[in-house]
């Protein structure tokens, strides 16, 4: 009766508990900002601003496909071998014209995403390890048109795709307002759209989703799908900001985007997560590794300690808090 | 009806069959390739080359089968190789011995830690090793100022150069630790405890198992077995190398676990299954660069190879 009226000490413990679950990241991230602003002088100027933005950029395109593929209680492993090859098919496509560099790496990277949603979904293979072959697989592949990594195909630097990577709008580079866009797609999708419905049930509940007639399949591969997708556009980003389709790029970047979604809040469980938490959990890493910049003294072989020791923090917390 | 029955049955139990023993028909099959098609590939020197090469492999597999056996997985031993490698030149003026002993109470410091993260705080396998994935080879680094070390201590280095009785010291230490967990697995409490708690956690504390210090101990055991791989590696290398030790070794641990038939899932290791898939893949690479076969082929069989290990593998719905 009495809790009727009012909220309890437990409730509103709870209630708080929820609000610094949901924004701890974001908080995190505006204490970040301000004391670096303070500290050092040079990190709130305007340039460094683009740097930060732009750098952020391509991560953010691949984490945006990690958190869905992460929400439906999955992973994929395969993002920085994708990325690679989608930079590689770019420089090698944009030799006939701009539809061809931009379009061939979509469409590979995505038939790669398909397969692995496929494998997932029909098959009832753990995630893990189907996207842990095609990460060989997309490396492999990328070995093959480069000539075992011996080519670097260049993208001449008055084409048409060079521009949008290099291209800026008042010094913003173009991925910025490309990530900025498919981010509030995403979002959309995610929390406005059936399918992001269906995301989420197959993730909190596979078994009652299927109960409820909710088209695990096909959204297992959609998602995988998009992932590839994602991963290929930031590698053709990257290759025209470049100017060349570098080979050996994107090792172990699958591990920053899972890092950065789980830091952003999303339940490597499944069911649960959001793409503004990942756009701030790349925000994170971003600026801290920029601060460790700043810091000249500092060698650059702590920009990953403090990252896996913030990655750590994050995830203690999360769970203390889920208590 | 009857007839369609055992027909059915039939399949079932050769599907299982190929489940069991994939990898060792596998292994057979190359084998026999090889022999008959690859030139040189029955001599002595080919061989211990070979072995060589798995070692430091089979050595991390073998820990990360025990996780992997507890549903659970450890991102971070290519990590750990590498803080392995970076503590050896800091007390090799102390001895060999003495710097073999600190990588591996580094090891296993790590490795308890990853475990008291699942176990005792409850963050799943990925994300608590991811973080030392992240984090310790940025420390290792940091430990070694960002430098390759030459080694020239004889003794330590006699590890991965010697041989006794023709068989290379570091192939003679992974044989052997192969043995000791396989008697873990098989002849002890410990053993059955891990198969337990990653069959049915909930159950296995229901019964009164020591879930928390099962888990701590598997992970501290995959971490001392990634640091005893770390100080073979640097061994032959000559050198302490924190920048590319133990590079992508997680995934040709867990690759090499998976295809030798442990599932993913928890509940079940298999020591000798593991050996053979370390030494199935490390077959399926020889094999391919010795027929000139290039990297990038290589790796799309080895991506192929390992699909196909797991639909076989895979649990019907």
């Amino acid at each position: 009766m009495m809790t009727a009226e009012r909220p309890t000490v437990v409730q509103k413990t709870a209630a708080r508990t929820k609000v610094l679950q949901r924004q701890g990241a974001a908080v995190a991230l505006v204490l970040m900002v301000a004391v670096s602003w303070l500290v050092f002088p040079r990190f709130g100027s305007i340039d460094n601003m683009r740097d930060l933005a732009l750098q952020g950029a391509f991560l953010v395109v691949i984490a945006l496909g990690m958190t869905f593929v992460i929400i439906t209680g999955g992973i994929d492993l395969s993002v920085g071998s994708v990325y690679a090859l989608g930079g590689v098919l770019a420089a090698w496509g944009s030799q006939y014209g701009f539809l061809v560099a931009l379009v061939l790496p979509l469409v590979v990277c995505g038939l790669i995403g398909l397969v692995n949603g496929l494998l997932i979904a029909r098959t009832n293979m753990a995630p893990f390890i189907v996207t842990l072959a095609s990460l060989l697989f997309a490396r492999g592949l990328l070995l093959v048109i480069t000539d075992e990594g011996a080519t670097t195909y260049q993208i001449p630097a008055d084409s048409a795709f060079v521009e949008l990577g290099r291209g800026t709008v008042s010094g913003f580079g173009y991925p910025i307002f490309i990530a900025a866009v498919l981010c509030v797609v995403g979002g959309a999708v995610l929390n406005r759209t059936g399918f992001g419905q269906n995301v989420f049930a197959t993730g909190g509940a596979e078994q009652s989703a299927i109960l409820m007639g909710v088209p695990i399949a096909r959204t297992k591969v959609l998602v995988y799908t998009m992932s590839g997708t994602l991963a290929g556009l930031a590698g053709a980003l990257t290759a025209a900001y470049l100017q060349s389709g570098v080979t050996v790029i994107g090792v172990g970047l699958e591990l920053d985007a899972i890092a950065v979604v789980v830091i952003g809040g999303t339940l490597l469980t499944g069911g649960m997560g959001t793409v503004l938490g990942t756009v701030i959990g790349v925000g994170l890493i971003k600026v801290i590794q920029n601060v460790i910049n700043q810091i000249g003294t500092l060698d650059s072989n702590y920009q990953s300690v403090v990252s896996g020791v913030f990655l750590l923090i994050v995830v203690v917390l999360q769970r203390i808090l889920r208590r | 009806m009857t007839r369609t029955a055992t027909a059915a049955t039939r399949t079932a139990a050769r599907t299982r069959w190929l489940q069991d023993n994939g990898v060792y028909v596998a292994v057979g099959v190359l084998l026999l390739f090889n022999v008959l098609f690859t030139a040189n590939f029955l001599t002595v020197g080919n061989f211990t080359t070979q072995l060589v090469q798995a070692a430091p492999v089979l050595i991390v597999a073998l820990g990360m089968a025990l996780v992997i056996g507890t549903e659970g997985v450890d991102l971070s031993v290519g990590a750990v190789m590498a803080m392995a490698a970076a503590i050896i030149p800091l007390y090799l003026g102390a001895g060999p011995f003495m710097a073999i002993v600190m990588a591996l109470v580094v090891g296993v410091l790590a490795g308890a830690f990853n475990g008291f993260l699942v176990a005792r705080v409850g963050i799943q396998p990925i994300v608590a090793t991811l973080a030392l994935l992240v984090g310790g080879r940025g420390l290792a680094l940091v430990i070694a100022d960002g430098q390759l070390v030459q080694l020239h201590d004889p003794a330590f280095l006699a590890l991965g150069t010697d041989s006794v009785a023709g068989v290379p010291i570091s192939v003679l230490i992974a044989g052997l630790l192969a043995l000791v967990v396989a008697a873990l697995m098989n002849r002890t409490t410990f053993g059955r405890q891990v198969v337990a708690v990653g069959g049915n956690r909930k159950a296995a504390t229901l019964a009164g198992l020591p879930v928390n210090r099962v888990l701590i101990g598997v992970y501290a055991l995959s971490g001392a077995l990634a640091a005893v791989a770390g100080v073979l590696a640097t061994s032959r290398l000559g050198a302490s190398d924190p920048a590319d030790m133990g590079l992508l070794m997680e995934l040709s641990a867990i690759t090499a676990v998976v295809v030798g038939g442990t599932p993913l899932t928890g509940g079940k290791v298999r020591v000798l299954g593991t050996v053979f898939g370390v030494v199935l893949m490390q077959l399926v690479r020889a094999t391919l660069i010795k027929h000139n076969l290039p990297d990038s082929i290589a790796q799309m069989i080895q991506a192929a190879i390992i699909i196909a290990a797991v639909y076989v593998a895979r649990e019907r719905r």
